[in-house]
């Protein structure tokens, strides 16, 4: 068995020697083996819940690959709604043909991804469709985490808060750009792919009063600020030069025309925190190996107008604003 | 229009290509446009996958001078408005 | 250790922060700047240099995008080009976004056209060579910057023998539209901030006429703030000296004459076509440029004649871009900027491409609108 095969989704023989020979095997946990249709869970709490679907090309890339995506992806989500991560369930859909290997790779890298924030893959399901149906494999995956840190919320932001990101953005955007067939750019970028919930809940620990906090994935730093001034109703003021780019993001984002922080980013987190906890933030967050470049780069300025503003260092601003359309390298 | 950036010529090789670096970031590049030889070291300018001229670092280094000089006449001169206030 | 960083050097705040006091100490009438190149429009928005300038120093965004001014008849080539599964359509960047008559090449390739978007023109040639059976088309945009490059990969066709590489050239020539916008007397315009890398390859020497002709200083300036702020100082400076000059602000770059070797390679293939339609402009004689009739095997217009509409468009009622282009009117001044255009839904060619100027204002400008 070298590839993928319709059969495999069958529901037959073949889909239950794949289970057992390659999900089960990486995946192992008592709640999964035991098989049934649904996973049987005992929390008592209030609970966070997050869905995401993961598609990425090239499905291999400088620092992750899709199966690692979809694990931190759904961590992260949790984390930042200040919810310790604990079970999840993974779907995957794969185009026929898909080599096994591949799978396997991925599903390796899954597991691995899993351990790091102690999190269970509880249930999963595997469709296989006809070649061309899909690009090669798409990962659902859903989570459910325990909320340890209540009323985070995107409509907090209060004047005079402060805007912290946990390190450099754009990298795992700009890692993947430079990867994709027809601009094969040579470069060390790596994507910052990685779970944060450990990251997260030393921040909680110290008992810092959080306001907001997002990661930063499609649409990039802007997406998230836009969003943030929109639900809470605020003017966000950004320190252009504040910003932490690493040089060969910049550069990839010079050749083809782009802005760092419309990248999409896969391990890091934006904060808004008040004023008089920034200091702390800071100081934990650089503690942390995650978080050693965490920079604070802007403030609420005012209530009222939901807009973010870009400040250059010699006193012109000018509107973030929101990502859209497709990332298409400009050619002039 | 043309978006075009400064980049550093790391190699060159045999078939009328080389490889440059844009801030890290490297990719193979067409010399075919180019009159004047190229060298490692160079800096270019690319444009489409093609370079398209060498950068001058004399020149670039003049334009510099001039910011330099436009910097300290405002200095001098801001100078000179403080001490004219001191002495009204 | 290099004695110049070429790109951080020329975005330096000190610096630009004090070419902005100078021209304040020196200004002393209103000027009114086209700076003819999108890039140049790209980095007066992106950097709020407008905000830190006197207020009656006022630019006027040119004709400079190689992809707004592409007129509908010319996109729906290329749409009809991708009907026939047989034909794979190569093409740069943004291009794919431009609304034609009916669709876009992006819509196009959603259907699952043969619809392919390089970085380099020279890609199209390891594109025919990997689909020996398909006709694969290279459509061609832009200015005196990229139109070396299509001559290369045509030299590259010629030398090689590919038999499936076809071009449908739509390159087009930087002073004929500015003749066409100051002969047309509507536009009121004192200096221009000229082309940074169209001038690479032609060199200064094309604007001699311009200033000749229309009395008009010229500064050729390099894309970076730094580069724009001195390039506005020495237009200031043109008039407070009563003179009236081609000068060169980006010399790192640019010189008189040009890359020789590039315009050579330009008059090789390329002739001039005796009237372009520019979308917002209309149609300017020898605006635009064709394939010599020696090449017409490799000519797309001439191969898949049959297959090409050849009915001219208006352009949308509602949309002033002529009016933008030509400098008469601001973005603001639309009555559909904004609202029924934008980026995702774009009316206008200034509004598709990243660098045309309702695009550029939509992105970085609503600051003035808002404060």
């Amino acid at each position: 068995m070298r590839e993928i095969l319709l059969s495999h989704g069958g529901g037959g023989k073949e889909t239950q020697k794949l289970i057992k020979e390659l999900f089960l095997k990486h995946f192992s946990n008592p709640i999964l083996d035991k098989m049934e249709d649904s996973a049987v869970l005992e929390i008592n709490s209030k609970i966070a819940f997050t869905t995401d679907s993961f598609t990425v090309s090239p499905l291999f890339f400088k620092g992750g690959d899709i199966g690692k995506l979809a694990i931190a992806g759904t961590v992260n989500d949790l984390a930042v709604m200040g919810a310790k991560p604990l079970y999840l369930s993974c779907s995957f859909i794969i185009e026929e043909g898909f080599p096994l290997k591949d799978l396997e790779k991925i599903v390796e890298s899954m597991a691995k991804e899993a351990k790091k924030s102690d999190v269970q893959i509880v249930t999963g399901d595997t469709k296989i469709v006809p070649k061309g149906s899909v690009d090669g494999i798409f990962i659902n995956s859903s989570g459910i985490g325990k909320v340890i840190y209540d009323g985070i919320s995107a409509q907090n932001l209060e004047e005079g808060d402060c805007i912290v990101i946990s390190g450099t953005v754009g990298d795992h955007g700009a890692c993947v750009m430079a990867q994709r067939e027809g601009i094969e750019m040579e470069s060390d970028i790596e994507s910052d792919c990685e779970s944060l919930w450990d990251m997260v809940e030393e921040v909680i620990k110290h008992n810092i009063k959080i306001r907001a906090m997002r990661d930063p994935t499609r649409g990039g730093l802007s997406a998230v600020l836009n969003e943030w001034a929109l639900s809470s109703n605020v003017e966000i003021e950004i320190e252009e030069d504040k910003i932490p780019v690493k040089p060969e993001v910049q550069g990839l984002c010079e050749l083809l025309g782009f802005e760092p922080y419309s990248l999409a980013n896969e391990g890091k987190i934006v904060f808004c925190v008040d004023n008089k906890d920034v200091e702390k933030l800071l100081t934990v967050l650089k503690n942390h190996q995650k978080g050693k470049d965490a920079t604070l780069i802007g403030k609420v300025i005012s209530k009222g107008k939901p807009i973010v503003i870009l400040k250059s260092p010699y006193g012109t601003g000018r509107v973030m604003e929101f990502p859209s359309g497709e990332l298409l390298p400009r050619i002039c | 229009m043309c978006l075009s950036i400064p980049s550093k010529v790391e190699e060159i090789t045999e078939d009328g290509f080389a490889v440059v670096d844009t801030m890290g970031v490297k990719r193979k590049v067409s010399l075919h446009l180019m009159a004047e030889s190229v060298n490692i070291g160079d800096y270019v300018l690319i444009h489409v996958g093609y370079a398209i001229t060498k950068l001058s670092e004399e020149d670039a280094l003049e334009s510099l001078k001039i910011y330099e000089e436009i910097i300290h006449k405002l200095e001098e001169e801001e100078r000179a408005e403080i001490f004219g206030d001191l002495d009204g | 250790m290099d004695k110049v960083d070429f790109i951080k050097d020329f975005r330096d705040s000190k610096r630009i922060k004090a070419l902005s006091d100078i021209i304040f100490k020196e200004a002393d009438r209103p000027i009114n700047i086209m700076e003819i190149c999108g890039g140049h429009t790209h980095t007066i928005m992106k950097y709020g240099l407008s905000q830190i300038l006197p207020s009656f120093i006022n630019f006027v965004h040119g004709p400079g995008c190689p992809v707004c001014v592409m007129p509908k008849e010319r996109i729906d080539h290329a749409i009809s080009l991708v009907q026939d599964e047989r034909n794979i359509l190569v093409v740069l960047g943004d291009m794919i976004r431009v609304p034609g008559s009916e669709s876009s090449l992006a819509k196009e390739r959603a259907k699952g056209k043969n619809v392919k978007v390089v970085y380099s023109p020279f890609d199209a040639i390891k594109i025919a060579k990997e689909n020996p059976q398909k006709n694969v088309i290279y459509f061609a945009i832009g200015f005196e910057t990229t139109t070396p490059m299509t001559a290369s990969v045509i030299e590259f066709t010629i030398k090689e023998d590919i038999k499936n590489l076809f071009f449908h050239i739509n390159h087009v020539l930087v002073p004929p539209p500015i003749k066409a916008i100051m002969d047309s007397k509507e536009a009121n315009i004192d200096a221009f901030i000229g082309p940074s890398h169209v001038s690479v390859i032609t060199g200064a020497k094309i604007y001699d006429d311009i200033v000749k002709s229309y009395g008009t200083p010229v500064v050729v300036s390099g894309f970076e703030p730094v580069d724009v702020m001195e390039s506005v100082l020495r237009i200031v400076r043109q008039f407070k000296e009563g003179r009236r000059e081609v000068e060169i602000q980006y010399s790192r770059a640019v010189n008189f004459n040009g890359n020789v070797k590039a315009q050579q390679l330009i008059d090789k293939y390329f002739t001039t076509r005796e009237s372009f339609r520019w979308r917002g402009i209309g149609d300017i004689p020898y605006s635009g440029l064709k394939l010599k009739e020696e090449f017409s095997y490799l000519d797309a217009e001439v191969i898949f004649k049959d297959i090409l509409p050849s009915k001219q468009i208006d352009d949308h009622k509602l949309c002033i871009c002529g009016d933008i282009l030509k400098g008469t009117a601001k973005p603001y001044d639309c009555k559909v900027f904004a609202k029924t255009c934008s980026p995702e839904n774009p009316l206008g060619a200034c509004m598709v491409s990243s660098e045309g100027a309702c695009a550029a204002y939509y992105k970085y400008g609503k600051l003035e609108l808002t404060l």
